[in-house]
């Protein structure tokens, strides 16, 4: 009798590689022969390049080209929008022509034969520029509605501002999170190799197929000639969901000097050449009567995007579902600069926004003295008031309790500066949690083998939640075998489709196609084998047999809302005279639905937790007004929490959640939605301990004094 | 980053023959420690030494109290200093400031001569997009001025340059009244560590007193009755492995419940470490009062200026100098 896997908190199956330098990143491949490639960038935000002068750089040693607008090959940039670009705007064009349009704007490449070559020629590059005014200081601009469907970015229910008006109780506040960048700790980085007109890359990606999508259509050849391979990633948080113009640049340095060519980012880079969370500015107003029921909701935010695409994000999603209200209004706005695309970046936009939201929830429970637990009970919804559609299951009440119990909630006095630790000031604050669950087509192959062992594979990507180790538990129940029968391979295009590693679509979707190619191989083999026994049959079948099974959604996000959901707690310690916050203790309950492994799932969610803890109180990307720059574009300056701002006690339960429509699996994902609401308890936690509501994140010592 | 040559010379005089022929040209050769600095500002093409001259192996690297005082071969890493049994109970607020600087794995590699000799933090020095900078290119402005400047000084400032001196070590031995020994080809001086680094003024690119062809043989520090009850307080936004947003370096000579010597330095706020010797007469004869603290730290704003990003430390580094007074008094 084999336990089932699924449930267990089985260790990662790569771990061991991982830690012994056996995992190969992108940048690692030994690729023979490779060149290497380096970027020279705008150091103005918009303008032309009037002059661009290489010939000290093509002189220099090493150096197999140099290629700028003026010489490279024109490429083909046909129309197209990945499910993770922005649906409206044109992506960035390399090396095609003499506009800059956000600083860090790549104007060169330089291919040399090491590395060393490359960046030294990079340096002697001469570029003068036409410059222009531009639009840089998000504080300078006017927003403006996103180019489309106005119903997606305005949406009105009952009639808000009429019950904000009349509202007993009312809270309105503008709350502030600046740009931040996602910072893994592996930099981006891609080898392209030709040979003919089939092109391999090695990327670091959390969607290969993506990849290979947005390359095709740039070089104008099709999908199929490119072969796409990215077994780990060192990190992503969402900067590895498109394909930046660093993979275009590597796959024309390697089309021009007819050799391989590696680009890998320097830490600056990372922060001009791949994406960020963009700054935003929400203005949340709550009205609720005297007993604490909601009676309207103004959420109206603003954030950065760039001149050449919209980009937008769910910012206002959880506004409108979260809390019953009758009469709601949400609108989102861009503030279009001459900035490079913000992207997705951990839970993109429903952070943000519950940040808000959960504050300003906070801010009316203090106005209406009650405790924000309470708060919430009285406004849970009986369905999605939005959607108008029932919750295929929806656990807050239970997350609340259980979050409550664990963290002692019921001792807290509710006064802020009440509680103390000797000198210091003791805060508890907590915020409601929530992610849509998001399950998308994918294709899984499975293959028996004689031996009785299987592989397993899919495209998909393992960005460190542990795919390749939650994959191997769920093909291992579906087939019958022990996990280490089982070998699950992932990251590379010539594997099954899948979606993008993003979205916490992952076990939904892959699992979703893994579970049912594994029964499927299963079936098939017994049929064939003419055994109940599998070890049998395969031995009768005296072959390896295989199948590819496709998996998609049926029609339940048409009858349901689908969201995970989660309570979360934190206790800060705050030197009054000298500013300084720690987290001391976040205790998160969480309803995702079935959890396939808990050992990893709990890793999620610390992740998540500590992902929190930066952005409350140290995550900025500090752009200078004047010039579109980023001040601290380096790891000294841009704060992350380090292990001493981890706090000790990081406690994380799920409860039991059975949901049997969100996907076979009944999973709902917790990448993104362990991060969500952290903020938001913590600035609450903040205000508990000190009396002051900072509404501009991150609460740094300088904001406490 | 430039091509170099990392030159490796036997013995001192070799090395000191090597930036001696630089002159005052830095383009020409430079000296390297530990590296990790340096590295940096290769790196972001901030420095191009055409040569690199390695002091590794030609420097002293001991570390050695005696009835003088303590005596810090310029080579002698972070590491081995901070945790050195004579330097943590005689000198702790060397050993605390270096235990608040960097990572374990810098703190293994850099050395006494590099950490006060390592440059600015100044964004705009760091980063070779922004034209102006005149430390990094004289003449060419300050960005910093009327930019983000967070990071910036509020002491000893100039219109030329507002950029903070990194080093918490640094701090430390300005409280203590340290002196540097400097080697060169024709022999040896010793400079008062407080006169070592230069403030900006109109040339930010000359930041100390070293001549072409000097280096740091070693620091010294005396022994004083009030270097055993010290203290580093470092303020950040975040709990280790950060520079100094705000820093006070602070030493106590106590009789019953008086103070009847004290030394107190700033990091993070000045152009240089920078000593507040009026908060230094004002508590001296002072008790342990809270009242009385925030008044003699009051002294400390004199001279300060805030420009917008940075003014916050004016506030704070008072608070600073209160708690790290607090901390060193209740210390046996
Ligand atoms: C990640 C990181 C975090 C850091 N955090 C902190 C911190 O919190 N607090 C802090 O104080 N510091 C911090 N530092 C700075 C660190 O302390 C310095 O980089 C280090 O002390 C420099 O020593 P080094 O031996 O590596 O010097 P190098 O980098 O080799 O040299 C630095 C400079 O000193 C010159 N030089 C070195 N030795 C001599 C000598 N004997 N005579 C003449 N010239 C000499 C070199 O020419 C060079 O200009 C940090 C550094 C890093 C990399
Ligand atoms: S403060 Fe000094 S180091 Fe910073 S930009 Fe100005 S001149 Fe350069």
């Amino acid at each position: 009798m084999i336990t089932a896997a699924i449930g267990q908190p089985v260790s990662r199956v790569d771990g061991r590689k991982k830690v012994t330098g056996g995992a190969t990143y992108a940048a690692e491949f030994d690729v023979p022969n490779v060149a290497h490639g380096s970027i020279v960038r705008s150091t103005v935000a918009s303008g032309r390049i009037t002059v661009i002068d290489s010939s000290a750089a093509e002189k220099a040693p090493g150096v197999i080209a140099v290629l700028t607008y003026r010489n490279a090959p024109k490429l083909a940039y046909a129309e197209h929008h990945g499910t993770t670009d922005p649906a409206v705007g044109e992506r960035l064009h390399v090396l095609q022509d003499d506009r800059v349009n956000h600083q860090g704007h790549p104007i060169a490449l330089v291919i040399a034969e090491t590395l060393e070559q490359a960046i030294h020629a990079a340096t002697l590059i001469r570029a003068t520029y036409a410059s222009e005014a531009g639009a840089i200081d998000i504080g300078g601009v006017e927003p403006v509605p996103p180019t489309g469907e106005a119903s997606k970015w305005e949406t009105r229910r009952g009639d808000p501002e009429k019950a904000l008006t009349s509202a007993e109780v009312k809270v309105d506040n503008s709350y502030v999170i600046p740009r931040e960048n996602h910072n893994p700790i592996e930099m981006h980085a891609t080898i392209a190799a030709w040979d003919g007109d089939r092109l391999t890359l090695w990327d670091k990606t959390q969607w290969v197929d993506g990849v290979a999508d947005e390359i095709a259509a740039v070089f104008g050849i099709p999908a199929e000639n490119i072969r796409v391979a990215s077994p780990f990633v060192g990190g992503a948080f969402g900067s590895g969901l498109r394909a930046w113009s660093h993979v275009t640049l590597a796959a024309l340095g390697a089309r021009v000097a007819k050799r391989p060519v590696k680009i890998m980012l320097s830490r600056r880079e990372m922060y001009y050449g791949t994406g960020y969370r963009p700054h935003t500015v929400q203005r949340v107003a709550l009205g609720a009567s005297r007993d604490g029921h909601l009676a309207a909701i103004v959420h109206d935010a603003y954030h950065e995007t760039s001149g050449y695409e919209d980009y937008t994000e769910a910012l206002l999603d959880a506004t409108r579902f979260l809390h019953s209200c009758p009469n709601v209004y949400t609108r989102d706005r861009l503030a279009r600069l001459n900035v490079h695309t913000p992207t997705w970046m951990r839970a993109p936009g429903e952070v943000s926004g519950v940040f808000a939201l959960e504050t300003a929830m906070d801010e009316l429970g203090v106005a209406l003295k009650m405790d924000p637990i309470e708060l919430r009970l009285r406004n849970e919804p009986e369905q999605d008031e939005y959607k108008n559609l029932p919750f295929s299951s929806r656990s807050t009440k239970e997350c609340y309790r259980i979050g409550a119990e664990r963290f002692g909630w019921s001792q807290r006095s509710s006064e802020p500066r009440s509680m103390r630790d000797g000198g210091l000031l003791v805060g508890w604050g907590m915020a409601t949690a929530t992610y849509p669950m998001n399950f998308a087509p994918a294709s899984a192959m499975a293959r028996l083998l004689p031996d009785g062992t299987a592989e397993v594979a899919a495209a998909a990507s393992d960005i460190g939640p542990g795919t390749w180790t939650s994959m191997t538990q769920v093909a291992a129940d579906a087939l019958g075998l022990p996990i280490d029968q089982v070998k699950f391979t992932l990251g590379d295009t010539s594997l099954p489709k899948t979606p993008p590693q993003g979205g916490s679509m992952t076990m939904a979707s892959v699992g979703s196609a893994v579970q049912a190619a594994c029964r499927k191989v299963r079936e098939d083999a017994l049929a064939r084998g003419g055994a109940n026994d599998l070890a049998e049959a395969m031995r009768h079948i005296g072959e390896p047999i295989e199948v590819t099974v496709d998996s998609k959604p049926g029609d339940a996000s048409q009858r349901f809302s689908m969201h995970a959901f989660g309570g979360v707690f934190a206790e800060v310690a705050i030197d009054p005279d000298l500013g300084q916050t720690r987290v001391r203790r976040i205790v998160g309950a969480y309803g995702a639905g079935r959890i396939i492994n808990p050992k990893t799932s709990r890793s999620q969610c610390i992740g998540g937790m500590i992902g929190g803890i930066g952005m409350a109180l140290m995550e900025h990307s500090v752009v200078d007004p004047r010039s579109g720059r980023v001040t601290n574009a380096n790891f000294a300056e841009y704060a992350i929490p380090v292990h001493a701002d981890a706090p000790a006690v990081m406690d994380v339960t799920f409860v039991d959640e059975h949901d049997p429509h969100v996907n076979p699996l009944g999973v709902k994902g917790l990448g993104e939605i362990s991060i969500v609401g952290i903020a938001a308890a913590i600035s609450n936690a903040v205000f508990h301990a000190t009396g002051k509501r900072i509404r501009e994140l991150p609460i740094t010592p300088d904001k406490l004094l | 980053m430039h091509p170099f040559t990392l030159e490796r010379p036997r013995d001192l005089s070799a090395a000191l023959a090597f930036r001696a022929q630089a002159g005052r040209n830095d383009a020409a050769a430079e000296y390297i420690a530990g590296g990790t600095d340096m590295i940096q500002l290769l790196q972001e093409d901030v420095r191009k030494p055409e040569r690199l001259v390695s002091l590794a192996g030609v420097l002293d690297d001991g570390i050695d109290i005696g009835p003088q005082g303590l005596r810090l071969g310029a080579s002698a890493t972070m590491a081995e200093v901070a945790a050195h049994p004579g330097v943590v109970e005689q000198f702790p607020v060397i050993s605390e400031a270096l235990f608040a600087s960097a990572s374990p794995q810098v703190r293994n590699q850099a050395t006494m001569g590099g950490n006060v000799l390592q440059r600015t933090r100044c964004p705009y020095f760091r980063d070779v997009g922004y034209a102006a900078c005149n430390k990094r290119s004289p003449g060419s402005g300050c960005a910093a001025i009327g930019g983000e400047n967070r990071w910036n000084a509020v002491f000893g400032t100039s219109d030329n340059c507002i950029a903070a001196h990194a080093s918490d070590l640094a701090v430390a031995l300005v409280a203590l009244d340290a002196s540097v020994e400097i080697r060169s080809a024709t022999g040896q001086r010793i400079v008062p560590f407080a006169d070592f680094h230069r403030l900006p003024g109109d040339t930010p690119h000359i930041e100390t007193v070293l001549e072409p062809g000097e280096v740091i043989a070693a620091i010294t520090v005396p022994a004083h009755p009030v270097a055993r009850r010290s203290h580093y307080l470092k303020l950040r936004d975040r709990a280790s492995f950060e520079f100094a947003l705000v820093s006070a370096a602070v030493a106590l000579d106590i009789d019953g419940d008086r103070i009847r010597e004290a030394r107190v330095a700033l990091g993070g706020v000045g152009t240089k470490p920078w000593r507040v010797p009026k908060v230094e007469a004002a508590l001296a004869g002072a008790g342990l009062d809270p009242e009385v603290l925030r008044k003699a730290a009051a002294h400390a704003v004199e001279g300060a200026q805030g420009r917008g990003g940075n003014t916050f430390k004016i506030e704070l580094m008072q608070r600073a100098i209160v708690r790290a007074v607090e901390t060193a008094g209740g210390r046996a």
